[in-house]
Order: C-alpha cells, then structure tokens, then sequence
C-alpha cells in the first residue's frame, strides 16, 4: 500500500475514535464543561496534561530545531520539562484546593479585586490567542504534506474536529480525548524512533542509541562523529553551544517559569478529585512527557547525521525522492552556487547551498531512513493527534475566560447553569473561528509571539500565583502593580528587539547580554520585586483572604471544584 | 468556659497546620535545591568542566542538559509525592 493510502487509513481511523469518545462525553453541566465533572483519575489526567502540552511544535519542531542548534536547544529540553517541577511542589496542590474553575478565578478571589481578574483574564487570552493559531497552522501542515489537500483545506478540516468535540464535549470530552491522543501521538513518535536507533546503532533504545557507538563497525561513538563531521563543515561541535551561559541560563529559567505559569496546563489540575491526586497526576504528567522529551533529542541527533551523511558533497541528481518530495513543499532548497552539480552543506553562508526547514528532521525522518510506509502515515496520524489535542486545550481556557471569568463573575452574576453552558459553547466555537482565520492567514509574528507568550506567562502569572500561596500577607496593591510591571515590561522589551519599536537594538544592545526570549525571567524577577514593595507602603489584606490562605495550605477537605 | 476551649482548640489546631506548612516547605527547598543543581548546575553552569568525563558516547554536562536532568526532574515529583503522602498521614490531613 502506498503512503498516502495508509494515511487515510490511519488519520480517518484517529478521527472516527475522537469523534466517538466526543459523543460518549458529552457535557452535561457547567462544571462537565469546565472541569470534566472533577472526577478525572490522576493517570487520564496525566496523559491529558501530557497530550494538552505536547504540542505540533513539541511532536514536529522540537527534535528539528535542536538538530540544528545542538546543545544550545538544550534550552527547550529543561525548560518544557523542568517547568512541571515547579508546577508540581508550588501550584498544582494549592490550586486544586483552593477549587475553583480558572486561574482568573484564583487570581480575583485571592486579591479581592476585579481589577486583578480582569487582567488575568487579559493575560488567559493573550497566551491562549498565540498558542492556538501556531496549532491550526501545523494541523494546515500535516494535511498538505501527508494529504496533499491545500493547507487551508487542512485547516478547515482541523477546525470541524476539533469544534466538534471540544464545543459539545468541553473538558470532558477533551480530556478523554486527549487520553486517546496521548497514546497515538506517543507511539507515532516513538516507532520511527526505535527503527532508526536499531539501525544506526544496533540499540532498540533512543536514549541509549544516542549515547552509542556507530553500527558500521568502526567502533565510532555516534556523538564524537557528529561532532567531528560539524566541525568539518564549519559548524561549532554539536555537544558545544554558541549562545552565552548567561543567555541558556535566562531562557532556560524563562521557559520553565512560563511552563508552571500557563493557563491551559494548571487547569487540568482542577479536574481531579483530591490535592494527592493533583500532585500524583503532575508525576505521571510529566513522566508522560518525558518520553518524548528524553526521545526527541536522539532523534534530532540521528537525523542530522542522516542528513549530513545523505547531502554533503553528493550530486544532486543522485538525490532520493524523499529529497524531490520536500523540495516541492518549499521547506527544503538547494541553490548550486557554484554549478559543480555537488550540495555543499556548510555553516559559511555565502557558500551553502542547501536551506533545510527544523519541521523536515521529524516529518521526513522515516523516509531519510527508508522506513515502511505505514510508519510514515503514522508520523502524520501524530502530529495531528499533538496539534488538534492542544488547540482543544486551548480553546477551553478561552471559552471558561469569555463565559465564567467575564460573562459570569463580571457582567452577569446571576446567569443560570445552562446559559453559562451555552455562552462557553458559542465563545469555543467564535474562538475556533478566529484561531482558524489566524492559521489560514498566519501574522508574520508567530513564531515571535510564541516566546512571549512564555515570558507573559512568567511576568504575570508565576509570581502572582507563587506569592498569593506562599506570602500570606501579599496584598492586591502589590500583586496587581507585579503583574502590570512584569507585562509591560516584557513586551517593551520584546518590541523593541524584535519589532525594532522604540529604536530597536541588536544583540549588542541586550539587557546584561539577554534575548528576548531569555527577557521573561528578568521580567518576573521584577514582578517579585515590585510586588514586594508596593507592599511595605499599602494595607496587609484582610483577614478572610489570609484565612483563605491558610485554608489551601492544607490538603484536606478540598471538596469538590465550584464556580461559586 | 466553652468559650476558652475553643480558643484553646483553634490555637491547637493552628500550631498544627504551622508545624505541617513549615515542614512542607523544608521539603521544597530540598527539591528545589536538587532541581536547581542538575538543571542550571550540571547542565549549564558547571557544563564545560563535566563534559571532560565522558561515559559511554556522552559528555557528562552534555547528558545532564539533554537527558539527565529530565530523569531527575520525573523522580523529584514522585518522591516529593511521597514524602507528601506521608506528612499529610503523620498530621492527619490525609482523606
């Protein structure tokens, strides 16, 4: 069967089982809707956060980009993963006890004020906005790579699904879901992982293969080769990075801070029964994730030493048809500078001639390696899985802002259960539509703005959430004047170095030698500070928020999630 | 005289939830402490010197960045789940 029979088989199968599982869970409540009923059991919860994270750019960027960038991609590795240590000793538990639906909830009952909320609500959409366009985008993709239907067809596809079960089924359906999406992108990932290991280096195992030596008998570690064969095409060693150790410092430290601060991961813990259960499922969370995490860099490692193996110094026309495949999506070029028929692959820019997209060492892996057919469906059947279960995530957060954190706690406070139900189902489906138009017509600034959603999420959330838990007497004045100096701050910092607004700036010009995407964790330094400050000179809070307090503080009796 | 004994009751009750909340957050500064060294220690301050042992086909702080520290981050959430488990038994606030 060719590749393209097998995809239909296996992506219309996928599809037919989230489709099921929508009807089976359908929500019947608010808190259905919002918090799949807070019955969820902590290892369904853990394969839903896992699925909810693991986005297209985890399941089809990450091993790419760190191909390229060698140890200096380290960076995503820590901080995506590193984050959930974080979330799980200081958020998750406290969170889950205090017991409501949303972080706005959390943030509006905790500083007593309306103001604190809405800016909440503000940061929820912002992060959420970003995010989901990005999935639409890989959803497009995935289609019209594996499908070839036009991407904007993919994305009207995409859209229908992922309306159809996350509109009707809310956190309910999306949860199960993302349970059965967890298991196919999972197995996706790791088959052509384990093929490629055994045949580079005789061990079944990608985390071990990694560290091995070479198959071909020259007694070769697999690392000291690619290192050897970087250095001789003037790139630096693999293992050795080019970015500053302060920079890897602040970006690692952003992404982890950014990670435990994001809306749509630290509602899933709303869903589970008790405060133990909350903590169990960020273990098995995070296990779930690691997987992939621990996988994905011995992927990036076989695949560029495929690549360079494959390319370098070899005549064009001898190229596979995996090489004509790619070429025709644009995410790979080859220019022959200096017409000797030959791709010279080398860090010199003036003498490469080949442009290779991060997205091709995941998606064109199994064929590099000449893998069976099916395999390669499967590498489809998975980036879809990845993107559609994280946009779902998404789009809940960005309905629960519209219908309970607005709608509910700001203009109508005494809206009925099933009103509530409805206006969440119409904000899913409007922030569908809009999340589609964006994947339809991407700004130009995505890729931009998904870094500052992480340093938003750490300027603004972290800190408020951290200090309103472990700082009893942190008062609205303070919390809300954190959050307002982390924000601007962040965004002053990434346009100016990244939209060149306020005279721009190069890398020289960066803040103790920082980028932009490292800023998040000075901006939540600042955050911490200020709060503490405007502190001293305003009134300590009063004394039944500090009782709330010490109520989450302690894990019994944490009932069940409400609303009210 | 009812009333003096459940003033006597909540401070009961209050020094017990400050002994558990300090002893939680001993715990934390001891994971975090762990979490700190692997991550920012071993993989990006302390690299360049760790990668001079090697074991197997990896340098040591190259490993740590990319796999160990992972590895490391899993068992802290399942030992600090654990050692949770266990206080809230010890001061009765398990369900």
């Amino acid at each position: 069967m060719s590749v393209q029979t097998w995809t239909y088989i296996l992506v219309g199968l996928t599809f037919a089982l989230y489709i099921g599982i929508a009807i089976w869970s359908r929500a019947g409540s608010t808190k259905d809707f919002y918090v799949a009923g807070g019955g969820v059991s902590p290892l369904a919860n853990g394969m839903a956060t896992a699925a909810d994270w693991m986005s297209a750019a985890s399941f089809i960027s990450m091993a790419g980009i760190i191909s390229f960038a060698g140890y200096d991609g380290s960076v995503y590795l820590m901080g995506w993963t590193g984050g959930y240590v974080l979330l799980a000793l200081l958020l998750a538990p406290y969170l889950r006890k205090f017991g409501k639906f949303t972080v706005p909830d959390f943030i509006g009952d905790r500083y007593y004020s309306k103001t604190a909320r809405i800016v909440a609500v503000i940061c929820a959409l912002i992060v959420s906005f970003t995010y989901v366009a990005g999935q639409m985008r890989g959803v497009g993709v995935v289609f019209s790579r594996f499908l070839q239907v036009d991407i904007n067809t993919g994305v009207i596809i995409g859209m229908i699904i992922v309306l159809f079960y996350a509109v009707l089924g809310g956190m309910k359906g999306i949860t199960y879901t993302q349970v059965a999406q967890y298991c196919v992108l999972i197995f996706a990932f790791m088959v052509p992982a384990i093929f490629i290991s055994i045949q580079m280096t005789g061990n079944p195992i990608p985390q071990l293969g990694m560290g091995a030596t070479l198959n071909d008998g020259s007694g070769t570690f697999l690392l000291d080769k690619l290192d050897g064969l970087s250095t001789e095409l003037g790139f630096n060693e693999y293992t050795d990075g080019s970015k500053s150790v302060t920079d890897i410092f602040a970006i690692t430290l952003a992404l982890m801070v950014g990670t435990a601060g994001l809306p749509h991961v630290i509602v899933r813990f709303f869903t589970v029964k008790k405060v133990k259960d909350a903590r169990k499922s960020a273990g098995f969370a995070l296990l779930l994730i690691a997987i992939l995490y621990t996988t994905a860099p011995a992927v990036s490692v076989f695949a560029k030493t495929n690549l360079i193996n494959t390319v370098s110094n070899e005549e064009y026309s001898s190229m596979p048809v995996w090489f004509k495949n790619w070429e025709e999506t644009g995410l790979l070029s080859f220019d022959d500078k200096n017409k000797d028929g030959k791709i010279q692959y080398v860090a010199d820019g003036s003498k490469n001639e080949l442009t290779i997209d991060n997205d091709i060492m995941v998606l064109a892996n199994p064929e590099i390696a000449d893998l069976p057919a099916w395999v390669i469906a499967l590498v489809a059947a998975g980036g879809l899985a990845a993107a559609l279960s994280t946009a779902a995530g998404l789009l809940l957060v960005i309905s629960a802002s519209v219908s309970h954190d607005l709608v509910k706690k700001v203009f109508k406070p005494n809206i009925s259960d099933k009103a509530e139900l409805w206006v969440a189902r119409g904000a899913a489906t409007v922030a569908v539509v809009i999340a589609g138009y964006f994947g339809i017509n991407p700004p130009g600034f995505v890729a931009a703005v998904v870094a500052l959603a992480f340093g938003l999420a750490a300027a603004s959330f972290f800190p408020a959430i951290v200090l309103g838990i472990f700082y009893k007497k942190m008062n609205k004045e303070g919390a809300i004047s954190g959050m307002v100096v982390g924000i601007v701050l962040m965004l002053f910092y990434m346009t100016k170095f990244k939209f060149g607004w306020f005279d721009g700036g190069t890398p020289a010009d960066w803040w103790f030698g920082i980028s932009p995407e490292g800023f998040g964790s000075i901006a939540m330094i600042a955050n911490f500070i200020i709060a503490i400050i405007v502190l001293q000179f305003t009134p300590e809070p009063p004394k039944d928020v500090q009782e709330i307090v010490e109520n989450i503080r302690i894990p019994s009796g944490a009932g069940e999630a409400t609303g009210h | 005289m009812d009333f003096i004994k459940t003033k006597i009751d909540m401070s009961e009750k209050q020094k017990k939830a400050s002994a558990y909340w300090k002893e939680n957050v001993r715990y934390l500064f001891i994971l975090l402490a762990i979490w700190f060294i692997v991550s920012f220690g071993a993989g990006i301050l302390f690299k360049e010197s760790l990668d001079a042992i090697k074991i197997g086909g990896f340098k040591l702080g190259f490993w740590f960045a990319q796999q160990g520290s992972i590895y490391v981050f899993v068992i802290l959430i399942f030992v600090y789940v654990r050692l949770m488990n266990k206080l809230d038994k010890k001061y009765v606030y398990d369900e």
